[in-house]
């Protein structure tokens, strides 16, 4: 049975006078203890996916259509209270700032105590004694006083390690990572990271990992979304999608890493930036940047197919292909 | 924090020395005292005799050193209506003052941090609306308008509540003699307590709700829902407590501007404290006593703002006090 099954997700944001739609009709699975990445450029609803998940969109987003089925019930019909007791318990998430996610008037140990007995019934006590043990699984030094002291007191990458073992206080099935190391310095980045990947397998935690950080991907996640003006326009498993993709969007994202270009060189970037959610283009919202633009990709929006081993949405899949193959034989 | 204190200290006493110097410059610049002190029925000499056993024909440096030295021995001079030492007509009044202060100061927390978390948190309901422009009223109606409004509908139209004089108080010790004893007493403080309060209470209202709407649109709000923390909560735990940190600091400064809006609404309920005195002490040109309550007044303010940050300190974790006295 899949952990989590999203099917034609849609959400949406009322402005003054129309809608404009964040999400469209998105779908996709996640078996137990999977490690999903999803990867784009900003704005291309990566992190209203997460939220939506959690059904924590802030106005004016809104869930417009579709299911999240998680552990067997949907998410989207779920009253407020059955869904409050699955959030930082069944799910829970690692926000993207350290700096700015932890409460800067409580302690440590109020902000974990207060999860744990939101969730279940334990004694003040109790509660702290998980808070330590889950602190020493993320290597905090001398956890017993960390409890008392105030995020302020901690570092950037201390304090996301203490998001991360708030997460895992009530050992959840599925960990939403939104850009967990985005806000901190490179050399805790991996740190961080490693962290992560070693307890979501040591736990058998399924992971959705937001990031636009393919390298990341490759290491962390077993599959990949890749999302495009809200759509998800390539999903498959991270190997084949690193090393052969199939989307003009997501080859561009590959050919743009610093990797791909030799020292000196300038980086190839896809041309032109992702549209604004009320200014999406016609037909395939990818067209206007994309080299291998025909009529009707302006007009028709493409279907989501199999093919080489990634699911992929684009008119002229076949014809890139074909193209690779003129390169190879002349 | 001793540090700290220490420093603070010595601001007050550099806050105190100019207001000192002010009140003196006004004393020197109000009139003839002489023309208060003896009548017309005096002839020219006699008053120049006096001016000189005064003093008035001093430097001006001579009579401030001496109005300095004077006033840290506690003495701010000797009234010329009660023939008394300034300072003892004040503190004989003082009681009064604060406790009409002490009755609005209960009134504004008491409504202002639940109304204010409500319309935060409710910004689009009819109530929260009503209550926006109800505190915009309020702010714009001056105190002295309100409170004869007040008289007229609540003391004279329906005549629940008396509308002057302080009615039956308890003495307690000293000079002080409380309101808070007596059901008399309580019918009485109600009606200036409200009026005193009806400019502050809006404007904290809508402090509390501007703060507590932007804290509510924070990441740690958002990052609390997302732990499953219960709403209630997530306003009185998470939000409240850093909606007020800001609201200390103006609400120190208030509670001073609280003291200096009493002389209005003394005068209007006739209330006995040192606020109704002033504005006769003005009338009677009686320039010891209006030194003296200038005086007294800016030590209430310093204080007050010395003792709000001794506790912001106290209650925002981020702030350390013994590192600030460095």
């Amino acid at each position: 049975m899949s952990l989590l099954s999203v099917r034609d997700l849609s959400v949406k944001f009322a402005m003054r006078d129309n809608t404009v739609t964040a999400l469209n009709q998105i779908s996709f699975d996640l078996a137990k203890g999977e490690r999903l990445g999803i990867v784009g450029e900003s704005g291309a609803g990566k992190s209203i996916t997460g939220f939506a998940l959690m059904n924590l969109l802030s106005r004016p987003g809104f869930i417009d259509s579709g299911k999240i089925m998680f552990l067997g019930d949907d998410i989207v019909q779920m009253p407020e209270a059955k869904m409050r007791n699955i959030r930082g318990n069944k799910m829970a998430m690692i926000f993207q700032d350290p700096m700015v996610t932890l409460n800067p008037v409580l302690t440590i140990g109020q902000q974990m105590v207060e999860t744990l007995m939101a969730h279940r019934k334990l004694s003040k006590a109790e509660a702290e004694q998980i808070a330590i043990v889950k602190l020493r699984e993320v290597y905090i030094p001398s956890p017993e006083d960390r409890l008392e002291q105030y995020p302020h007191e901690l570092s950037g990458g201390m304090r996301q390690r203490i998001v991360i073992a708030i997460a895992l206080l009530l050992d959840p099935q599925l960990i939403i990572a939104d850009e967990p190391t985005t806000a901190l310095d490179v050399t805790i980045q991996a740190d961080i990271m490693e962290l992560l990947l070693e307890l979501c397998q040591s736990n058998k935690v399924g992971l959705i990992l937001i990031t636009h950080d393919l390298g990341v991907v490759s290491q962390m996640t077993e599959r990949t979304l890749v999302m495009y003006a809200g759509r998800i326009i390539e999903a498959g498993r991270t190997r084949e999608i690193i090393n052969d993709p199939q989307h003009p969007y997501t080859q561009g994202l590959i050919n743009a890493l610093p990797q791909q270009t030799k020292p000196g060189q300038r980086l190839k970037q896809i041309p032109g930036s992702m549209p604004s959610l009320t200014a999406i283009p016609k037909g395939c919202p990818f067209s206007p940047r994309c080299e291998f633009v025909k009529d009707r990709c302006h007009t028709e929006a493409p279907e989501t197919v199999q093919y080489a081993n990634v699911e992929v949405a684009c008119h002229e899949v076949n014809r890139l292909h074909t193209d690779k193959a003129e390169e190879i034989k002349a | 924090m001793f540090a700290y204190l220490v420093k603070r200290v010595f601001q007050a006493i550099a806050v105190m020395f100019v207001i000192s110097l002010i009140g003196f410059a006004i004393q020197d610049n109000l009139g003839d005292p002489l023309r208060e002190l003896v009548g017309q029925s005096v002839s020219e000499e006699v008053r120049q005799e006096l001016r000189d056993e005064l003093g008035l024909n001093d430097s001006f440096l001579t009579q401030y050193l001496r109005f300095a030295g004077n006033a840290l021995q506690g003495d701010l001079g000797t009234s010329y209506f009660f023939k008394e030492p300034a300072l003892d007509v004040i503190l004989k009044k003082l009681p009064a003052t604060m406790e009409l202060v002490l009755g609005a100061t209960i009134i504004i927390i008491g409504l202002s941090i639940p109304v204010g978390v409500y319309t935060a948190i409710y910004p689009n309901t009819i109530l929260s609306r009503i209550v926006m422009g109800v505190s915009i009223i309020g702010i714009s109606i001056p105190v002295f308008l309100t409170a004869i409004l007040m008289i007229f509908v609540f003391s004279v139209e329906y005549g629940w509540f008396p509308s002057y004089g302080r009615g039956e108080i308890v003495h307690v010790f000293g000079p002080w003699e409380t309101n808070f004893a007596t059901v008399d007493g309580w019918m009485h403080i109600l009606l200036p307590s409200v009026a005193l309060a009806s400019i502050m209470l809006p404007l904290f209202v809508r402090l509390i709700r501007a703060e507590m709407m932007e804290v509510l649109q924070s990441e740690y709000v958002k990052y609390a829902k997302a732990k499953g923390i219960r709403p209630w909560r997530i306003y009185f735990v998470h939000a409240l407590k850093n909606t007020l940190l800001p609201v200390i600091t103006v609400g120190g400064v208030q509670i001073g501007t609280m003291v200096a809006y009493t002389i209005l609404t003394e005068t209007v309920f006739q209330w006995p404290g040192m606020g109704f005195m002033f504005l006769e002490a003005v009338n009677r040109v009686d320039t010891p006593l209006i030194v003296a309550y200038l005086i007294v007044v800016g030590f209430i303010f310093v204080v007050t703002n010395t003792i709000v940050d001794l506790i912001y300190g106290l209650v925002n974790p981020t702030v350390n006090l013994a590192r600030m006295g460095a």
